[in-house]
This record gives C-alpha cells, structure tokens and sequence, in this order.
C-alpha cells in the first residue's frame, strides 16, 4: 500500500514512476497508467514539450512582426535591435538567465513590479521555464524569418501596393506566404532551441523535481546521482527528438512549394 | 484622359529632371538602361517620391511638391506591369488577376476575373500556377492583373524584354489591342528601338535623366539627327533592319 502511494501520489516528483516500472509494478494506479511503463522521467519529457511549445507560438508571435520591421525598414536603433534580438545567441545561456533574472526575478525591475501588484513572482514556476525558452530561442526565429522575407522580389511587394493593398494585407497575403518556409523553418529551430535549454532555465526556473525539471534538467540531476540507465534513456529521447526536428526544419528550408 | 508630368529627382548622384504629356495614346519612353526611365514610372506610380514637380492623371493631381501634396501610391489609380512581370508565384492564374481587383463583393471579382481571362484568351489556365505557363500566357496574366481595376493610365516597365522575337510581336499586337479596347494613355517603357519605333504614338527619348527628343516616331526619323542622337537612337542600324523586313 505504501508503495501505491508513492507511486501514485498526486503531483509527486517522477522519481515513484520510475521506482514502480523498477519493482515491476506495469499498472499499479489505473489512472495515468501509460505513464507508469516507461522508465524514466515522463513528466520531464511532457513538461519540456510543454514549455518549448508555448516559447515557440510566444517567438512566432512576436518574432514575426520584428524580422518583417527588421527586413523590410530603416528606422534609428534599427542596428540595436538587431544586435538586442542576437546577443541571446552568443552570449552563455547562464549571462541571459541572469539578466532575466535581473528583470523579472521577486526583485527585479520588472517582477518587483508585477510582485507587487500580485503577490506573484514568474521565479520557479514552468512560466519562468517559458520565459527563458522564449528568450533564447527567439533570434533563431527572427533570422530564419528575416532572411526568407529578405529574399522576396521586392517587385512583388510593390506590384499589390500599385493594386491598391496596403502594407498589412500585402504582409499577410504577399510577404508571409512567400517567407513561409523560412518562417517554418524558424519556428522548427527554435522550438529545438527550447527542448535544449539547460542554463537560462536553471537559472530563473530552478530545478524542482516535478515542477520545473525539463528534459535537459532532469538529465543533469539524474548524471549527478549516478542514475546511468535512465540518464542513457532520457540522453537518447532528447537526441532523437532533436535529430527529427533539424530534419524537418532542413526539409523545409530546401522544399520549394511553388 | 492625359497624364502629365513635370519631375525631378536626385537619387545616388544621378539627376533625373523630365518633363512631357500623353492623351489616350501609347507614349514610349525610349533610351539606354540607367537613363531614368523605369525611375519614371516609379514616381508616376507613387513607389517613389520625386524632390520637386508635380504629377497630373485626369486633371487629378496626384504629386506637387509645391502644394505639399503626394497621394500614396495605393490610392493612384495606375496598372504597373514590371519587367520581371511579378506575377504571384503563390496565386493561381485566376488569384493573380484577381487581386487588383478593386471590388470587395466575391462573386462580381469572380466575374471580372472570368471576362479578363476570355478576353486574354486565358481559358482553361485559371487554376495554374504561374510557373506552369508560358512567358506568353504570364505576359497576359500580368497585363489581365494590371487592368482589372480599370486603372485610368496603364505602365509598363519593359514588359516584353524576357521574351523572344516573335513572341515580342505578338505581344505588341496585344498592346494595340489594348489601346483600343480600354482606350486609355499608355506609357511603355523599352530600350528596344524597333518596339518603340512600330508602338509608339508619342515617342518621348531619354539621355542621361533628361529629355532628348519628343515627337511621332515618323517626324523623329525624319530629323536631321546629332551624332550624339545618332549614336542613342542607332538609325541606320534600325532602317537597315526595316529594310530585311520589307521586301
């Protein structure tokens, strides 16, 4: 009985899931039963899917508009912003973690604000997670897309403004259609950027068993404590997962639509 | 209907000052490349704004710079067929002319779309991609777009340069064609002497950003021509070949 329960108690940290398949034990809760076979750290792969899912739609969304100003306009601090939406690239994980947590940390410049007004701090929740996924993971986006926007016949855009379309429709049924396998491309890499996150995350997330252990977190703790078999499972999924995502963004770089 | 214009424009050094005036009629714009021909019909077009001067369409004004007035380039009403043709790769035949269409009602863009596609003779091509057509049929698709939204002057930026000789013909046939048919000014825009020579109403020739010679391309022949002429309009070269041509 007391085995049941600590491999079934409610929002316990993965390790009974692990000690359960290890005692053999292939259905011992009913509910969630699928996640009981499998051994290793089920709720690590969710919640990193999870996180690089919402950091991706969060890049597309804010990636898109910046890459297409980036592509399409000269503006003052143009050059600024570009090298602001870069430097995530280049700079160690752990640098960009720090100055997240610098921004949004319980006393940071913007989540002393939002604590204060809330009583809520982003600091090790999954958002936090997210937050630092999203941030290293958007200039992949925004260079895939401003390239593909870039390489567009600037005639093209200038023959539907002559046919009366302004820049916003000409953007989304001109400029987006024409860049979309740049975009999809981006959007691939970033969302094999946020799987990979491992600095930024610790960094502003934490590594709290079952809350904010991703894939590439809980990988770490597991090679820490020697666990070697699951450290070798969860290594080759991440690899695998990782390896299937650059093909698919490779296939779609090079497909031609049209 | 006339379009007129009187502009100037300095752009990288180079100094384009023009001005001249076409009716319902095919004006040609003829001169070597790089002699600001095609920076022309962008400040016509409103893709560009000229530095002074003033752009009339119908007694609409469209730029002048003294009166502090320039109408974006969306709201001039021009049909600009461009060099590369810039056919939307991604749009059917029958997408691309619809997308200048000016209506908003689906089912009259429909039926405009099915006259354009008679009257180019476009049958059977409306849901082919571009790249699945010829240089001839995407020389039409181009002209089709250009017009469905009764543009009051129709520009073309070399449209015929991809093409080859007998193709060419063709194509200015259909020119003619059009002249008659929408009945509005022309600008064509060509290096090709023989296009302007045998298209031409109005033959306007450009030298280096400004204006050499404006006249029918009969009375232009006619004149005793500078050597520096000469050498622009390359006469005997061009009665040479009128001569091949007509036994």
């Amino acid at each position: 009985m007391g085995s049941r329960g600590l491999i079934c108690g409610r929002g316990a940290s993965p390790l009974p899931l692990w000690m359960g398949l290890r005692e053999g034990v292939a259905n011992p809760c009913g509910r969630g039963k699928a996640l009981t076979s499998f051994p290793f750290n089920v709720f690590s792969l969710q919640l990193s899917l999870q996180v690089s899912l919402v950091s991706t739609l969060l890049s597309v969304l804010v990636g898109l508009p910046v890459a297409y100003i980036l592509a399409r306009r000269d503006f003052f601090a143009k050059e600024l912003m570009e090298i602001l939406f870069t430097i995530p690239l280049v700079l160690p994980p752990t640098v960009t973690g720090y100055y997240l947590v610098i921004l949004f940390g319980r006393n940071g410049l913007i989540g002393n604000v939002i604590y204060r007004a809330t009583g809520w701090s982003i600091m090790f929740t999954w958002y936090a997670a997210v937050l630092a996924s999203f941030i290293v993971s958007i200039p992949l986006m925004i260079r895939a897309s401003k390239a593909a926007i870039e390489s567009i016949d600037t005639n093209l855009i200038n023959v539907a403004y002559t046919l009366g379309h302004g820049e916003f429709e000409t953007a989304v049924r001109v400029v987006i259609p024409l860049a979309k396998n740049g975009i999809v491309a981006g959007a691939i890499l970033s969302f094999a950027r946020g799987i990979g996150e491992f600095g930024a995350t610790i960094m502003l997330a934490g590594n709290i068993p079952g809350k904010t252990d991703t894939m590439p977190i809980a990988i770490y703790t597991l090679a820490a404590s020697g666990e070697w078999t699951k450290t070798h499972l969860m290594v080759i999924i991440l690899t695998v997962i990782s390896g299937a995502v650059i093909y698919l963004s490779n296939r779609f770089t090079k497909r031609t639509f049209f | 209907m006339s379009l007129s214009v009187d502009i100037s424009k300095e752009l990288n050094g180079f100094i384009l000052d023009v001005k001249w005036e076409i009716g319902r009629e095919i004006g040609v714009l003829f001169g070597f490349s790089g002699s600001g021909k095609s920076l022309t019909l962008k400040a016509i077009s409103g893709l560009m704004t000229p530095d002074e001067g003033s752009i009339i369409s119908n007694g609409v004004v469209l730029f002048d710079s003294s009166a502090n007035i320039s109408i974006p380039v969306q709201q001039r009403s021009f049909g600009y067929v461009f060099q590369t043709l810039a056919l939307f790769p991604h749009m059917k035949v029958k997408d691309n002319i619809g997308f200048g269409a000016k209506e908003k009602d689906k089912r009259q863009i429909r039926g405009k779309v099915h006259d354009l596609i008679k009257l180019f003779h476009l049958e059977g091509l409306q849901d082919k991609y571009p790249s699945e057509i010829s240089g001839g049929q995407k020389q039409r698709v181009a002209f089709a777009r250009a017009l469905i939204g009764n543009p009051s002057t129709l520009l073309l930026d070399e449209p015929f340069s991809a093409l080859d000789n007998p193709l060419r013909h063709e194509m200015g046939q259909l020119l003619l064609y059009i002249r008659k048919e929408f009945d509005i000014p022309i600008v064509l825009v060509t290096h090709d002497i023989f296009e302007a020579y045998t298209l031409a109403d109005k033959l306007i020739v450009y030298s280096n950003g400004q204006i050499a010679l404006v006249g029918k391309p009969s009375e232009i022949l006619k004149q005793p021509v500078t050597p520096e002429l000469e050498a622009l309009l390359n006469v005997k070269a061009f009665v040479q070949r009128l001569s091949h041509l007509t036994p």
